[in-house]
């Protein structure tokens, strides 16, 4: 299949990573993204809709259109700055 | 000497906890953690900068096999955020440690109580070891002890605020008010501080300001660990009484 604009586009989701618009492939689980993301896995702890998943389920968890991921780690603590971004 | 801190069976060495805020670089922190000789050692939980990836992995700096990591829920302002924020940290850490901060005023950072107690009630339930940031009230620590905290961390002091214990009676009332370990919690400036909090008879202060914030942290880290002890070792050692008027040292007996 010529890959146009409009099959791209029928393969590809828009989640929010971070608070951050994101297109991904329709068939990517958070494993892919974690992958893509360079992260370490062992560092990091992801929440899908405010449900956290686990390791484990990383590589069995699709992605849905406008799912909202929250990938944190472990900083420097208790700063009391600005902080507060996850809402 | 075998004069740990213990919290729920876990045993410590160290009776001194640290923060990992607010260093200039996480080189400077590993150093200052290494100089404390600190055990545990807290960190918060925050999204990771997906655009900025240059300033490298709090946890590179940290030896896990030397240090318990302790999350933390600092910047919490509901029982719902902080419960959501030790949960994460939990995953993260695969601890089940948690020490929970629920602020209910920007400018203080006092704890919001009830919403601690609340959320401890919650993270209790879910086999949450919970250490509370709380007021040095004894009633609310009684409070937090009925609820399942595993130890509680009164403030000596506003966070980051260096004062040192401003009242010593109420951090005395409750050591006598619960069984789990008290550990105070904030305030700390500098190594009298920690000793006059040790003093009192406390398991154990938590510091982040008071090390990270001086000249140089590597040094006052040092200077911390052996206040810590300082104090540990006379409030075990049992001060003299103190008393109005003098009395010699010297014998009278056999003077010219």
């Amino acid at each position: 299949m010529v890959d146009t604009h409009a099959t791209r586009e029928a393969r590809e989701i828009e989640i929010i990573v971070n608070g951050k618009k994101t297109k991904i492939p329709t068939t990517w689980t958070i494993d892919n993204l974690i992958r893509d993301l360079e992260l370490r896995r062992k560092q990091v702890a992801v929440e899908v809709n405010e449900q956290i998943i686990s390791r484990e389920q990383w590589s069995k968890q699709p992605l849905g259109s406008g799912d909202r991921i929250e990938i944190v780690h472990f900083v420097g603590g208790g700063k009391e700055d600005k902080c507060l971004i996850i809402c | 000497m075998f004069d740990n801190l213990l919290i729920v069976g876990r045993e410590f060495r160290s009776r001194l906890i640290v923060g990992t805020g607010k260093y200039e670089s996480f080189e400077i922190m590993r150093q200052a953690l290494e100089a404390s000789g600190a055990e545990i050692v807290t960190v918060a939980v925050r999204r990771v900068n997906l655009t900025d990836k240059s300033k490298g992995s709090l946890l590179d700096y940290i030896d896990q096999e030397k240090f318990t990591v302790l999350p933390n829920t600092a910047g919490c302002y509901t029982a719902k955020d902080a419960i959501r924020y030790a949960r994460l940290g939990r995953e993260a850490g695969l601890s089940d440690l948690v020490k929970l901060e629920v602020i209910g005023d920007k400018r203080t950072l006092f704890p919001d109580n009830e919403a601690l107690l609340e959320a401890t009630r919650v993270l209790v339930k879910e086999g949450f070891i919970v250490l509370p940031y709380t007021n040095d009230d004894s009633v609310v620590c009684k409070k937090l002890e009925d609820v399942g905290a595993a130890a509680v961390m009164p403030l000596g002091a506003p966070i980051g605020s260096g004062l040192g214990v401003q009242n010593p009676n109420n951090i005395r009332i409750i050591l006598e008010s619960v069984s789990i370990p008290v550990i105070v919690d904030a305030g700390v400036g500098t190594a009298s501080d920690a000793t006059i909090a040790m003093e009192l008879g406390v398991d154990g202060v938590l510091m982040n300001t008071g090390i990270a914030g001086a000249k140089d942290p590597v040094s006052m880290a040092k200077a911390m660990k052996l206040a810590v002890e300082s104090g540990r070792l006379a409030f075990l050692a049992g001060r003299m009484p103190k008393k109005l008027y003098a009395t010699a040292s010297s014998p009278l007996e056999g003077m010219l």
